[in-house]
Formats: structure tokens, sequence, C-alpha cells
């Protein structure tokens, strides 16, 4: 059932032109950040032959370029996750999922996963382009996999919050604008604390990143990004429920 | 009738639910047999779309506990066992549930799997639903590119696509032409030869031409129910409207057997009333013909819904805490 839910929710992103667009414009931004860090790269590069143990290729190109996305990926998450509740609340097709023989548990597992899905295809991007580098040179491994993992995680923790703020309301946009105050608020507030160990470092997801970036797995960060994405989970599948108690 | 009673495939029981502080449903109870088209007929906001989600579990019933409330599909408690009960509704609401940017077949597909069809049975289900409810000719569209008329069937099809015992469908034919009308009407009259349907409406004509029973919904309370055959005396008011361009004296048209009063409504136009039992109209067109009054035009009288919820009101049927179900042993 949640597979049946997932592919639904991908086959109808995939058959909106705005997805595309929205696929290829992306995939242009991408591209260019990654070309910029490259051509910085090729710039540095002898002033770093000069060094005793000098930094690789991946570090100086692939660890940003992913930073970036993780970045863009904040901004991004909530345009696509505000239609997931709040549009089949404002379509009514909600009623179909409701009157199926499904439970809450069922319909917010399968639009989570059939978002993920989604945006780690737009992601893929990012590493292909990266692997590109692999005909020239080598590449470390180790950290460009830490980095899609990490990437990974991020991006399931932000579709938890926008799954749950489009399970609040009827308005798509009102979801992506709450979705995106959450999002950036919990990252402002990271950077905004001064102190080392300030608790706002804790809760940021980009903050639990950093280590993925840096191709330390730790798996206190990993537990992190499980564990918040399941609150919000389950916070979405509570107003799933609430939605047959209040209509 | 089928020598055996048919089974009971949707029980209710003191169904009521309140919004904020504003009771909308009072302690209503509803069953249905296999076979059996049930009409809730009630005016905009008497509480059916209420009563029918709660009946197809998108809204829950207040307290069921503390109320003694339950409802049952083919057995399965609705409340206690949703994903099991569920599998045996189809529901079409008010506004049809669409993903409008998916094709006919790809929708409709994805009804059947929701409701725990196999691939291969749902395949073969998509076939026979869509030739049922007219769509052979869409299969391919975009539902967001249909008419409303086919929209609608594709809500039709989608309730009925799984073959469920307890097909609910919330206005079915609201905002559809007169031949879309019919087409409809025979589907659902087709439909409740294999399973049951309820339907609401607040069209006199439309229960009157497809429903078996009758419930009658107003503030959230049942107030009548009855077989639509039982009802329709309180529907028809038993006279008609005659225009004749050479019309008789007033007497005379009272003077024929079966009239019970003549009112003239202008020089030509009358308004004859008679009793329920017999009908004069043939005997008007005999004598019509023969002493030339020129008859032009004679209209069966239809009440409004007011008129039957008055007389309703008026027969003494309510007594407040009016229960069809009552007989339930």
């Amino acid at each position: 059932m949640i597979r049946l839910l997932a592919l639904r929710e991908l086959r109808s992103l995939f058959s909106m032109p705005s997805t595309w667009f929205a696929l290829a414009v992306l995939q242009f931004i991408f591209a260019w950040f990654f070309l910029a860090r490259l051509d910085a790269f090729l710039e540095i590069q002898p002033q770093f032959a000069q060094l005793a143990n000098p930094p690789g290729v991946t570090i100086t190109i692939a660890a940003p370029l992913f930073n970036t996305a993780a970045l863009l990926l904040m901004m991004l998450a909530p345009m696509f996750t505000m239609r997931l509740i709040a549009e089949e609340r404002r379509n009514q097709t909600l009623t179909l999922l409701l009157s199926a023989p499904l439970s809450s548990r069922h319909i917010v597992l399968g639009k989570f996963f059939g978002l993920l899905i989604f945006l780690a295809a737009l992601m893929t991007g990012v590493p292909l382009m990266l692997y590109t580098l692999a005909f020239g040179t080598a590449l470390d491994h180790g950290l460009l996999l830490s980095n899609m993992l990490g990437l990974l995680l991020l991006t399931a923790s932000y579709v938890a919050v926008g799954l749950y703020v489009s399970a609040l309301t009827t308005q798509p946009v009102i979801a992506a604008i709450g979705a995106l105050a959450v999002l950036v608020g919990l990252w402002l507030a990271d950077i905004g604390a001064a102190a080392e160990d300030s608790p706002w470092h804790l809760i940021s997801p980009l903050n639990h990143f950093q280590n993925f970036n840096a191709g330390l797995l730790d798996s206190g960060d990993a537990a992190f990004f499980v564990l918040f994405s399941l609150f919000f989970l389950l916070l979405a599948m509570r107003r799933i429920h609430n939605n047959r108690i209040y209509g | 009738m089928p020598n055996a009673t048919p089974e009971i495939t949707l029980s209710a029981r003191n169904l009521s639910r309140r919004f904020g502080n504003r009771q909308v449903i009072h302690n209503v109870s509803l069953e249905l047999r296999r076979g059996e088209v049930l009409g809730l007929l009630g005016h905009n906001g008497a509480g059916k779309t209420t009563t029918l989600q709660m009946l197809t579990g998108c809204l829950l019933p207040d307290s069921a506990e503390k109320n003694g409330c339950s409802i049952e599909i083919c057995g399965i408690d609705l409340l206690r066992r949703p994903t099991l009960a569920k599998a045996h509704i189809g529901y079409l609401p008010e506004t049809p549930p669409l993903y409008r940017e998916l094709s006919v077949n790809d929708y409709l597909i994805f009804a059947a799997r929701l409701r725990g069809m196999k691939p291969g049975a749902a395949a073969e289900a998509l076939i026979q639903t869509r030739q049922r409810c007219g769509l052979d000719a869409v299969g391919k569209k975009i539902i967001g590119t249909l008419s409303k008329g086919y929209q609608q069937r594709v809500g039709i099809a989608q309730a009925i696509i799984h073959r469920p015992a307890v097909i609910v469908l919330d206005e079915p034919t609201v905002g559809l032409d007169p031949t879309q009308i019919r087409d409809i009407r025979t589907l659902i009259r087709e439909l409740g030869d294999s399973s049951s349907v309820i339907l609401s409406t607040h069209l006199l004509g439309e229960v009157q031409s497809v429903c078996d029973r009758v419930e009658i919904m107003q503030h959230g309370k049942l107030i009548y129910g009855d077989t639509s055959a039982r009802m329709q005396k309180y529907g028809g008011i038993s006279g008609f409207i005659i225009s004749l361009r050479n019309p008789p004296p007033l007497s005379e048209l009272e003077g024929i057997v079966g009239v019970s009063s003549v009112e003239p409504l202008s020089a030509t136009q009358f308004r004859v009333l008679h009793a329920p039992d017999t009908n004069p109209s043939g005997a008007l067109l005999t004598l019509a013909e023969r002493q030339g009054w020129q008859l032009e035009q004679l209209t069966p009288l239809q009440a409004t819904l007011e008129e039957v919820f008055a007389r309703i009101t008026d027969a003494g049927i309510t007594d407040g805490e009016k229960n069809t179900t009552g007989e339930t042993s």
C-alpha cells in the first residue's frame, strides 16, 4: 500500500510540466556551482602543489558543492512538500484516501517515500557530475559516500517537516511558507547561537550534516536525522487521524 | 422477491456528531440490505453529507462507547476494524476525489489497487467498469481535460471498480445535464441489483425514479422512512393543471367523476384536484374531445420537498424519536 501511494505521488509529480521545469533549472544551477568550484580549484592548484600535504580534489570541489546543495534543498523542499496533503485536502481527494482501507500510517509513509525518492533522484545530478572527475583524477569515494548519505538523511528530515506542515493546512502556499519558516528558523538559530555548546546547534539538521560533509560518519548524527524525521512523521499521522475526529 | 431475506450489508446505530457546539447529527440509525437502493433525502445542510462521511469512515461519530453507537459493514465493525471494513465500501463524495493530472485508466487502476485488488483483477475490473460507466472512449485522457459530466462518471467508476458491497453516493447527479442524469440513474439502478446503494439527494424525482426506500433527513434527524412507493402519496399531489382553449363552465369540470375540486388559474387554465386513488384524467380527455374544449396541455402536479415535509409532519408520522430500524431484533 505504501508503495502504491508512493508510486502515485511520483506519477502525479512527473505528469506535471512544472516538475520537469524545476528539474531542468536545478540541474543547471548545480552544474553552474560545480563548474565554478572546478574553475576555482584549477586556479588554485599550482599553489596546492607547493604544499606538503595538499587537500585533494574531492574535498575542495565535492564537499562545498554538497554543502551548497544542502542549503538549496532547504529552500526547495518546501516547494515540493507543500502539495503533499494540503492540495489533496483542497481538491478533496483526501476523502479517497480516508475512505480507502488505509491507516494514517500508510498515507503519511506513502507520501514521504514518494517525495523522498523524487528528491533523491533530483539530487543524483550532484554526485554524477562529481564522478565525471574520475576520468581525470582519483576521487575520495568515502567522502563522496558519506556526503550522499548525509544529503539523503537531510532530505528525509526536510520532507518530514514539510509533510507535517502540509498536513496542517488546506492551502499549499501556506504549507510552503510554514515549512520554509521552520527550516530557515532552525538554520538561523543554529548559525546565530554563538556558544559552542548551545542547544540550538543540536536541533538544527544542517548542523548535523556538517560531519557528513567533512566525511565523518557519526552514528549520533544519523540517529538525529532518523529521530527528527520520525518525530514529524508521527505528528503528521496524528494530524491525519485527527482529520477523522474534527472533520 | 427472493425467498430468503438478503443479508444486511450496512447497519448503523445511534450516530451522533457535533461540530464545536453545534449538534449536527442526532442519533441517526440506518440499515441496508443487499440489493437495496436507499435515498437519503433532505435540504442542503440537513446533515446528509456528514452522515455519509461517518458511514464511510471519513469522520468518526461522537463518543462511540457512551452513545452505544456502532457502524457495521458486512458484519465488520467500522470503528474498531476500519481497514477491513472499508474494503467493502465505495464512496463518491460531493466533489469527486479526482487526481486531475492522471489519465482515467491510471486513476481507476490506482483506486482499485487502493482497495486491495490484485493488479490482474484490477485490470479486468477496469475494462468492465469503464464500459459500465461509458468511459471507454476517454480511457487515455487526462482527467482534468474532461467535461464535468465525464468527471462525475469517473467519480462513480472509482466508487464501484472494486465491486464493493456498499456504495455510497453523495448527490451523484448534481450539475449534470438531463441525458447524463438519466444515464447515471440507470447505472445506479443497475448497481442496486448486486450491491446496496445509499444515495443522498435533495431532488424528490431522483428518489422516486431510483430508490427502493427513502429516509428523509431534517436538522440532523431522520424524520421519515418508508418505501419509495409509499412516500409517493406524500410526494405526488393528486391533481393536474389543464389548459383548455375553449373552456366549459366550471361546474361542468367539477361534475366529472373523481374530481374533488377545480380552481381556475386564468381564463383557460385550471387546477384540478382529485382523490389519490382515482384518476379522472381519462374521463376528462374523452369529454374534452367530445365537447370540443380544445385541450392544450395536461400537467400532473409535482410536490416540492417543502410540501412533502409539511405533509409528513402534518400526518403526525414523526414522534421525535422516530427510528426506521426500530424493528431490529
